[in-house]
């Protein structure tokens, strides 16, 4: 019985951490382009804000989040009224909690691999007949990959791990949102030590597996070049 | 060959540089010639499409690639040219096949490691690289750099090639060996070739005509 909830909690969390990971990798690479190649006003401010739930304590994110996509929120009502979803207490919810603490983690590794990459291979890729798509696919990105890889690792170990915004947007329920950082608070509180020892066993394994990885890649960073 | 009037103006947080030029040439060789900061690369950069100027108009081999007024504007790749960088920008993560076929291959995807094409073979033949085709360019040396970065270039068939300090990154010896190679490729393929340089040997050997460029002016 014991087993069976551990197992519920330790799925969940991967999966939520799976979707917020491939969140940030989308955007996060996007954004940390951006960052590096193009000159707009307001890049400093973007930036700053950005990094935020860095700083921030994650209740507050986890604030910002209610006030922004609960029933009466500004999206959370367009979404309810027009498409009928309903974020808080989900897991998805979860997702955009753990997408949103760990986004810095992606975009900031993303910003410097992008501005690693000497601007004089993309010149080159233009003068020998490329376009922006062809130029990015084939010489930006695979020169930057391993940089942002080793972000996109790091925010999927902290979306394993991320508990107070997760608690605040979608709450405890077990099998629904109640992920491992959740599951182990519960389990000090009822008393349960047996239980939140094994679970902090298990997230512990993980997290220092991930690490190890991305420890590897940065000392691999550069060996191809 | 070339003809161009054009201005343009760089703006640094201390100094500004303006650069003001009219030029005309029907020779098939060309040196730009003058001391660092007097404007060239940033010309060449010009002429590739890898910059704009303010203002005027550049045409070469009857193909007006800019021109102000008219509104014309042409992408470096529609100009059809060959750029050799000064360290040459080979693409590291690409071995010296790849990086050759770079240019052939137009989709998304980097050619792959044995990309089949008989003029690549013959241009690996021709600079000696056949042996080091799946190296990196990391493991070669300086002029077998330059050789894959010619290659490079040239198996487009471009309608000119534009060096920019082609032989600065090399040795004395080595210097005078490419230099003799650079000039029996250029007269074998007949190719229209622009090279700055601010080295009085190069101006000897390759300038049929010569732009004298200090400051940004024609000297």
């Amino acid at each position: 019985m014991m087993n069976d909830s551990v197992w519920v909690a330790l799925s969940l969390s991967l999966k939520v951490a799976f979707f917020a990971t491939v969140i940030n990798l989308i955007f996060g690479v996007a954004v940390g382009y951006l960052l590096a190649r193009k000159n707009f006003i307001g890049k400093n401010l973007l930036d700053s804000v950005l990094t935020l739930p860095m700083v921030l304590p994650p209740t507050v994110l986890g604030y910002y989040l209610l006030v922004l996509l609960g029933r009466h929120g500004t999206l959370g009502a367009w979404l309810y009224e027009h498409l009928g979803i309903q974020l808080i207490f989900t897991w998805q919810g979860a997702v955009i909690a753990a997408a949103v603490v760990s986004f810095p983690l992606v975009f900031k590794p993303a910003r410097a691999a992008f501005e690693s990459v000497n601007n004089q291979y993309e010149e080159a890729a233009q003068v020998l007949g490329m376009g922006a798509w062809a130029i990015f696919l084939r010489v930006t990105l695979p020169l930057a990959w391993r940089g942002i890889l080793a972000g996109v690792l790091l925010a999927f170990a902290r979306s394993l791990g991320e508990f107070g915004a997760t608690l605040m947007i979608a709450g405890s329920i077990p099998g629904k949102t109640q992920t491992l950082a959740i599951a182990v608070y519960e389990a000090v509180q009822a008393g349960q030590d047996q239980l939140a020892n094994y679970l902090v066993l298990i997230t512990s394994i993980l997290c220092i597996s991930v690490l190890l990885s991305v420890r590897y890649l940065s000392n691999h960073a550069f060996a191809s070049r | 060959m070339l003809h161009f009037h054009l201005e343009k103006t760089l703006k640094a947080k201390q100094r500004e540089f303006h650069l003001e030029l009219n030029f005309h040439s029907d020779k098939n060789r060309l040196v730009i010639f003058g001391p660092s900061g007097s404007g060239k690369s940033l010309l060449l950069r010009l002429i590739a499409g890898l910059d704009n100027p303010d203002t005027g108009k550049i045409v070469l081999n009857e193909q007006t690639f800019f021109d102000k007024n008219q509104g014309v504007q042409l992408q470096p790749k529609q100009r059809s040219i060959g750029y050799l960088f000064q360290d040459y920008a080979l693409f590291p993560h690409l071995t010296v096949r790849q990086n050759i076929a770079f240019g052939l291959e137009k989709g998304w995807l980097n050619p792959k490691e044995n990309y089949p094409s008989t003029e690549l073979d013959d241009w690996l033949a021709r600079f000696s690289l056949q042996e080091l085709q799946s190296q990196y360019p990391h493991q070669l040396s300086g002029g077998q750099r330059q050789r894959v970065a010619l290659a490079r270039a040239l198996i487009l068939k471009p309608q000119a090639l534009l060096l920019d300090e082609p032989f600065s990154a090399l040795d004395g010896f080595l210097r005078t060996k490419m230099r003799d190679e650079l000039n029996t490729l250029q007269q074998q393929l007949n190719i229209p070739l622009l090279l700055i340089s601010h080295d009085q040997e190069d101006l000897e050997r390759f300038g049929d005509a010569v732009l004298y460029l200090e400051d940004g002016r024609q000297k």
